[in-house]
């Protein structure tokens, strides 16, 4: 059962979940690195994403109008919730904050269950990508490699983001020291603000990328939001290379082990979470003294 | 609100339990919701414990409510066990011992790390119940047929079946479950849990392993869900694979945040709320699935709006009601602005006295050594922070019975030296020897508990504990040592805690006002308060970093007054930056320079030292020079 093609397409598998993950967390990584609010509602986001694609698909049948509606619709999202009611817990504790993103994430789902039922919806991929690739030795479906490639874009895209434009600089200066940031004249709550419509956006887009991969339930962000959190450990919290390398070395162990048996996935992945908290218990990027 | 009349609040429980099948029916609520309800109060009992009271956010507890049940119930029925109570017992402990195993690897990290690692285990232990365990646990099917007990009294037996017939049994564990937890609040150990909610920080600085601590509450907790998960199994007659999902945690987390954190009964009347409105609302609305859209907006509102849940509204509302805020807080205020007029007095009146008493005072680590040997002896020591040298190759010398003033310009190192001192933070190279022993790359915590202790530059109180209370933990480790499970005693049968206590009061004279909480505390107050937290762990020397910072004139003489009388039998290291004040208290000055001792002196050999007035003035030479 365990032969070369096999190990190899599950190794495929193992970096478009990496990748998808990479992105969704470089987006709580973000978030939580400026503002330093754990987005517990993260997974909701993801979802959401999925099927206000779904719906933008509906009506057009286009797959570029449901990514974009999808992306979109999370970052506004994201944006109302953080100065509706985001905003007003930076000041309290972390555990507040873990409460109310929580209950908004129920919220967020209930609504969803509420609109769409919990049967499964399902978002075909763009003709372009769908059926199967050759890849000489193997076989393999065409979307998840298009996937890999989607999501290298987006990383790509953020990375420039943050890394060579005036607003990417103020971001990781507020992740260093927001304090700082504030009083040298920038208004870090509009910085705050976007920070959290690009990381929702991040989870929105992954949502709705994702779509054709693994249908749509409204209970599909909760798995993700765990796998997320994983990866956010082992690469170091506030650190975006740290989630990218996090996120493919998730992706490879659950896609790995689920070749041998699926139902050691998350134990494999736990191991791993483990080793890393004991060897680098900042996580292998992530830097000392940041909770 | 826990600590009024002894035995009120457990005797009130016992009423109200005894009560609830009379008066419960009457508005309409079924048997079974209220055996539900005393479940989740019980799960919440220990949870309420590491949250409420250790500031511990877990979203792992199924993990251990589902250890706990499923052991219970594969004892009784593959393993054919006969006593349910064993079973229940023996599954309390299976799931206490996960959770001292799951809690090694948890509390490496705190916050939302914490949080983040406590969903994944708890993700982790439902799969693994699902599918590698699948043979003993029933996989998705559960585990079906778990008997209810009977208790043998010898005379007669007594069945507990299913609705009120059960109801007396779960009354009874709810009961012993909320008499212990009480006990364990109201302990040295509850003291200290409420220390590291507070201020983690400072709570290892007065001598605490907050990390055997929080372990400790993190196996009472799990304890607790064990417990209540075996009795899910005997109240359902069958044991749910669901105990084991994430929704179990989180429902635990936002009953208790509904009903209110840290009051112990949050989690039952959040539970109460929780399930009626359930029911409410699925019943009677014919809501269907909507219920719990409905109960997560009911749950962000009270979060926004109502931090501490409905009983904590409440608590505020009869506060409002009896009048008692709005009395406390003019008498609050009123002494901190009469406080300079009229505590001169008091306080020169009980120096003198104070001055006789002070070597009987709380210095129990003190030797009547000679005067002349060294308490603290650092050599070479060396503090590197990447390119930048904050302190290098410092020789320092302190005798027994001394007092040593420490005077720099800014960023000279004076802060980063006591770090070291106090082993905060680890030198780069050099070695430190207190009382004859090496404590170089020692804890913070085990320094303190030699007997080396400081009082921090920025104040760090436990803010939402009173005065007493403060004072209360700093003495608690000098009488305790850093770790010690006396889960059950009494805080008040330790003895000598209420006399130091008092005499630290005394000393930092603030024996006016031991009952109000920190956050009302004037400046002033807080400060002597800060040298006070120092003071109650007894120390043999005792640094102080910048005692004077932020002071009105005023209270500078005061305090300058309250620091002799500490010296008395103490040998104590003042760093600060007002320099009358240090030249007036200090027998010898150590001047610091860009991370170098300078020249060290008594204060008159200092004012006159050419090089100390270039240091401090920018002196010509000083100038050319560089």
């Amino acid at each position: 059962m365990i032969n070369w093609p096999n190990f190899v397409s599950q190794l495929f598998n193992g970096l478009a979940l990496g990748a998808l993950l990479a992105l969704i967390s470089s987006g709580l990584t973000i978030i939580y690195g400026t503002l330093g609010v754990l987005n517990l509602a993260h997974g909701a986001m993801f979802m959401i994403g999925g099927y206000a694609g779904y719906v933008a698909f509906e009506y057009t049948h286009s797959f570029t109008a449901a990514v974009i509606a999808g992306s979109l619709f999370v970052m506004v999202l994201g944006v109302v919730m953080e100065r509706v009611i985001i905003r007003h817990f930076y000041q309290r504790p972390h555990e507040d904050q873990l409460l109310v993103t929580f209950g908004l994430g129920i919220c967020f789902v209930e609504i969803v269950r509420l609109l769409f039922g919990s049967q499964s919806q399902m978002v075909p991929p763009p003709p372009l990508f769908q059926g199967i690739t050759s890849l000489g030795f193997m076989f393999y479906p065409t979307y998840r490699l298009a996937v890999v490639g989607i999501v290298a874009v987006a990383l790509g895209t953020l990375f420039i983001v943050l890394y060579r434009t005036r607003l990417g600089m103020i971001v990781r200066a507020g992740i260093e020291d927001s304090v700082m940031v504030d009083s040298l004249g920038i208004n870090v709550y509009r910085v705050f603000m976007i920070v959290f419509g690009i990381g929702a956006m991040a989870a929105g887009f992954a949502g709705i990328v994702n779509a054709p991969v693994v249908s749509l339930t409204p209970g599909v962000g909760d798995d993700i939001l765990v796998e997320t959190f994983v990866v956010v450990v082992i690469g170091g919290v506030g650190s975006f290379p740290g989630a990218i390398l996090g996120g493919l070395i998730a992706g490879e162990i659950i896609s790995v082990t689920s070749m041998f048996n699926p139902s050691y996935a998350y134990v494999m992945l736990f191991a791993a979470m483990t080793l890393v908290l004991v060897l680098r218990p900042h996580g292998l990027l992530g830097t000392q003294g940041r909770e | 609100m826990l600590k009024q009349r002894p035995f009120l609040i457990e005797a009130l429980t016992a009423a109200g339990l005894i009560a609830a099948p009379f008066l419960l029916p009457l508005i309409g609520f079924a048997p079974n919701t209220a055996n539900r309800i005393l479940v989740w109060g019980l799960f919440g009992l220990g949870f309420d414990i590491l949250f409420g009271f250790t500031g511990l956010l877990s979203f792992g507890q199924s993990a251990f409510y589902g250890t706990g049940g499923f052991v219970a119930a594969y004892l009784l029925t593959r393993a054919g066990f006969p006593n349910v109570m064993l079973a229940l017992v023996i599954g309390m402990i299976a799931a206490a011992a996960v959770g001292y195993l799951v809690g090694l690897i948890a509390l490496r990290r705190t916050g939302i790390y914490f949080a983040m690692i406590t969903v994944a285990i708890a993700e982790v232990f439902f799969f693994v119940e699902f599918n590698p365990l699948a043979d003993w646990t029933g996989g998705e099917n559960g585990l079906p047929g778990v008997p209810t007990p009977s208790i043998h009294l010898g005379f007669t037996t007594l069945h507990f079946t299913t609705g009120w017939s059960l109801y007396p049994f779960l009354a009874f564990c709810y009961f012993i479950g909320i008499v212990l937890a009480l006990r364990i609040v109201r302990s040295p150990v509850g003291a200290v849990f409420r220390a590291i909610r507070d201020n983690p920080l400072r709570a290892t600085a007065v001598g605490h392993n907050i990390h055997s601590y929080k372990l400790t509450a993190f196996v009472i907790a799990a304890a607790y869900a064990g417990f209540a998960g075996g009795l899910l199994g005997v109240l359902q007659a069958f044991m749910p694979p669901d105990a084991f999902t994430f929704d179990t945690s989180g429902q635990l987390v936002m009953q208790t945040a509904i009903g209110g954190r840290a009051t112990l009964f949050g989690p039952l009347v959040g539970a109460a709320v929780w399930l009626s409105l359930q029911d409410f609302l699925q019943a009677t609305l014919g809501l269907g699935a909507a219920w719990k859209l409905v109960l997560g907006i009911v749950f962000v509102l009270l979060v926004c709006f109502l931090r501490n849940g409905i009983i904590g509204g409440i608590a505020s509302l009869y506060d409002l009601a009896t009048g008692k805020r709005a009395a406390q807080e003019p008498k609050d205020v009123l002494p901190a602005t009469n406080a300079p007029a009229e505590q001169p007095q008091p306080a020169a009146e009980a120096s003198p006295a104070r001055q006789t008493d002070a070597p009987s005072a709380p210095a129990t680590h003190l030797e009547d050594g000679t005067t002349a040997s060294p308490i603290l002896q650092a050599r070479g020591l060396t503090k590197r922070y990447g390119g930048l040298l904050a302190n290098s190759d410092i020789d320092f010398r302190v005798n027994r019975g001394e007092l040593r003033g420490i005077i720099g310009p800014n960023g000279a190192g004076k802060s980063t030296f006591f770090k070291m001192l106090t082993c905060e933070v680890p030198p780069t190279s050099g070695t430190i020897v207190f009382e004859g022993n090496d404590i170089t790359g020692m804890t913070v915590t085990d320094v303190c508990q030699r007997g080396l202790t400081k009082s921090y530059q920025v104040n760090q109180l436990f803010a939402g504990l009173t005065v007493r209370e403060n004072l209360t933990i700093a003495a608690l480790s000098a009488l305790r040592g850093k770790f010690r499970l006396d889960l059950f005693r009494r805080i008040q049968n330790i003895p000598g805690l209420s006399e130091r206590v008092e005499q630290t009061l005394e000393l930092v004279n603030l024996t006016a006002r031991p009952d109000t909480p920190v956050s009302e505390l004037a400046y002033g107050e807080k400060r002597r308060l800060e040298i006070g937290l120092a003071l109650a762990t007894a120390p043999s020397l005792l640094l102080l970093d910048e005692p004077l910072a932020g002071m009105s004139p005023r209270e500078r003489v005061e305090t300058v007054k309250l620091l002799k009388s500490i010296s008395q039998g103490r040998t104590m290291i003042i760093i600060d930056h007002d320099m009358d004040a240090l030249f007036e208290l200090a027998e010898r000055v150590t001047v610091l320079q860009e991370g170098r001792v300078l020249v060290e002196g008594t204060p008159q050999e200092i004012k006159n030292n050419t090089t100390v007035q270039e240091a401090y003035l920018g002196g010509v030479h000083g100038v050319l020079a560089a």
